[in-house]
């Protein structure tokens, strides 16, 4: 006897709906606690170099994800304001497949003194003049608006 | 069997707190620092990675394992995730055993991680995706409903009192308080205070539960011969044993763990022992729930069936009695940060067997040890036996 | 082994309401849509009509509630449709104090696995009880459902408003 069943009508297909009715609250974390103060405060970006293999992590981090060493704060230094762009795009729909009115740029970029890439938008870009491997700077929100949020930095623009 | 001889070598853990400042990932690479630092190894001399984290829902991260990956030490490892709920923490060294023992990697570290406290409005509400979508959740359970059941169960075959069962969680939170990890370690703790506490779902009271916690745990595997160049006093894996009952709970009887006892039988059977009373010097069960300690000490073949309560009343399971049982504190006194707890349980055979328990010591020169944990939908069976 | 500790670094609720530490909220926006299936969509059709349905396997021959298009025991399909009764027996249950999300309740639901009659022996289902007083429900007590009236049934395990002690 098979277990393939068909439906004569399709009204019969009964569906159920649901939902996790859940919401989460993360800590930035040891690192990323002094990684956005520092941002919010001092309007400075940190980087962590590691001891043992030099790697630079920006954000900076607690740890050393290559051979466990512990980036204390010895091994943080300032990176930046400006960089080069790795990759980027445009995006045109949001979450939800829903056309956005006009396209969101985002970039990667390798700020100077980094070894690792971070994403975040791209700002007063002229399309045709985007190139791979431009130089970029980092544009923050002024300090009053400024909460200690990867968002303190409004985006990255050619230069 | 053919297969090679494995061993811990190393162990560390993070203190059990109840929200931790640091990420998940942080919490990862703290015990991770902590168990190679342990043993002196570094992490190029690591071959592979086994982690053990439950659900994503707690961390709130999807495909939480992949993005643990750089706290666990993982970067460029070959690297895999184990998930059996609560069961994840003896699960994830049964795991990180095959990978040594089957002769494809000499060493593995094993790590078990869970941050509960993004759960918002509370770590609970993550437990609601457990019960049928369709039949049981428009009846507005959670999990505390099933927990109860079955310690009513328990309580009603056997004719127990809370009294009897409240004996454990004073137990273990007593022994907590030597943890140097433990979040509710309470040396003065007493039946009554049990009694006393808050009704949640009756029989539960706040008291007989582990708390919601963060932390995480990690320890070093290694093959024979490695092994005994890394340290001089490896701990060896003697047997595992995993099994899985119906997701159908109800249908289940409850008032006994055939899912640990089916597990139990495969880790003795490997490890060798015929008579696990006599043989097992000390044993770590799941204490998520203090009646639970005494629902799995009857699953491992320990104490016969509904004679676990009269054994605690008699002393034998506290660390100077005839077999201690949570030793450590357990999750009643240690904490519960689910997959971690587990882990927290074979770091502690491994530190009792080598004498380095410090104020917890089980006297008397134990030998060997079994672990076991227990989760998914009530289900789940994991049992580990360590020796020296 | 203390050493071996890491000196993990506790918050409390406080600082969270204090904005001592920065933290990011989010919502996760999952909602489903599920296939019931054709078993869990013919118990729900038996529901709005007042009845409870299972589905006997012919090798255990085992009656099982909810049914089951196939018997995970014998690992083959299952056979027949069987209507069971709306009574049964108490197997074990709770007086709980708390919701879901931990906020305390001044009545205590009392949720219960219950037997049903006409079912395999062990089966349960899980319920709730009502108009009883929670000091008075014991394992092993008769019960009865109380269904909500025909025009307010929607197909749901919710049909049965309660289940209640037959006197």
């Amino acid at each position: 006897m098979s277990l393939l069943h068909t439906l004569e009508h399709p009204t019969d297909a009964r569906v159920w709906r649901g939902n996790l009715p859940l919401y989460h609250r993360y800590t930035a974390g040891i690192a990323g606690e002094k990684f956005l103060r520092a941002l919010k405060d001092e309007g400075k970006l940190f980087g962590a170099k590691c001891p043992r293999c030099g790697y630079v992590y920006v954000p900076a981090r607690l740890y050393c994800e290559r051979d466990a060493a512990h980036l204390d704060d010895t091994t943080w230094m300032p990176v930046g304001p400006e960089g080069e762009l790795v990759s980027f795009t445009a995006v045109y729909v949001d979450l939800d497949g829903h056309r956005l009115e006009k396209p969101q740029w985002v970039g990667l970029v390798r700020l100077d003194g980094a070894s690792s890439v971070t994403m975040h938008y791209l700002g007063e870009v002229k399309p045709e003049a985007l190139r791979v491997g431009m130089r970029v700077r980092v544009v923050l929100k002024p300090t009053n608006e400024r909460v200690g949020s990867i968002k303190d930095i409004a985006y990255f623009k050619p230069i | 069997m053919g297969l090679r001889r494995v061993a811990v070598v190393g162990a560390g853990m993070t203190k059990f707190v109840r929200r931790a400042q640091e990420t998940g990932r942080e919490l990862a690479w703290e015990a991770v620092s902590k168990a190679l630092e342990s043993c002196e190894m570094t992490l190029d001399q690591i071959d592979c990675v086994v982690m053990g984290t439950a659900p994503d829902a707690f961390d709130g991260v999807h495909m939480k394992s992949e993005w643990l990956a750089d706290g666990a030490g993982a970067w460029g490892k070959p690297y895999m995730r184990g998930y059996v709920g609560g069961g994840t923490g003896v699960f994830a060294p049964a795991q990180g055993w095959y990978h040594v023992a089957s002769g494809l990697f000499d060493t593995c570290l094993v790590v078990c991680e869970e941050k509960m406290s993004p759960t918002q409005p509370h770590p609970q509400a993550a437990f609601n995706s457990i019960f049928d979508n369709i039949t049981e959740r428009p009846l507005g359970p959670n999990l505390l409903w099933i927990f109860a059941i079955e310690m009513n169960a328990y309580m009603n075959r056997y004719g127990l009192k809370k009294e009897d069962i409240a004996l454990v969680s004073v137990k273990n939170k007593r022994n907590a308080a030597d943890h140097p990890a433990s979040l509710l370690g309470d040396p003065n703790i007493t039946v009554q205070d049990v009694l006393n506490s808050e009704v949640l779902a009756w029989p539960v009271q706040r008291l007989d539960v582990s708390p919601v916690t963060d932390g995480a745990v990690a320890i070093v595997l290694a093959a024979d011969s490695v092994a005994r160049r890394v340290t001089p006093k490896p701990i060896w894996i003697e047997g595992i044993g995993w099994c899985l009952d119906t997701a159908y709970w109800t249908n289940r009887d409850l008032s006994y763990p055939t899912y640990v006892e089916e597990a139990a039988r495969r880790a003795y059977a490997m490890a060798g022992i015929k008579e696990p009373r006599k043989e097992i010097h000390i044993a770590e069960p799941y204490d998520p729930f203090d009646y639970k300690e005494l629902h799995h000490l009857e699953g491992l073949m320990l104490f016969d069936k509904g004679q676990a309560p009269e054994a605690t009343a008699l002393g034998i399971t506290q660390r100077n009695g005839d077999l201690p049982v949570c030793p450590s504190g357990g999750l009643l006194g240690v904490g519960n940060p689910i997959a971690a707890a587990g882990l927290m349980k074979i770091a502690e055979l491994f530190w009792q067997l080598r004498g380095e328990a410090g104020k917890r010591q089980v006297p008397g020169n134990p030998r060997r040890g079994v672990a076991q944990a227990w989760g998914d939908l009530m289900q789940v069976g994991t049992v580990v036996v360590m020796g020296k | 082994m203390e050493h071996l500790v890491y000196p993990t670094r506790g918050l409390s609720e406080q600082a969270f309401e204090k904005h001592e530490v920065l933290f990011e909220t989010w919502h996760v926006k999952a909602e489903y849509a599920w296939d019931t299936g054709v078993a869990i969509g013919k118990y729900l059709d038996a529901l709005k009509n007042g009845r409870l349905i299972g589905r006997r396997c012919f090798k255990c021959k085992r009656v099982m509630v909810p049914p089951r298009m196939f018997c995970e025991q014998c690992f083959r399909p299952t056979d027949e449709w069987v209507y069971v009764q709306d009574t049964g027996i108490v197997k074990t249950f709770s007086l709980c104090y708390v919701r879901w999300d931990m906020v305390r309740l001044k009545e205590p639901e009392i949720p219960a696995v219950i037997d049903l009659d006409g079912a395999s022996k062990g089966m349960g289902i899980l319920h709730k009880l009502g108009e009883v007083d929670p000091k008075a429900v014991k394992v092993g007590m008769r019960v009865q459902a109380v269904w909500k009236p025909a025009a307010e049934r929607t197909g749901s395990i919710t049909d049965i408003a309660y289940f209640k002690p037959i006197q």
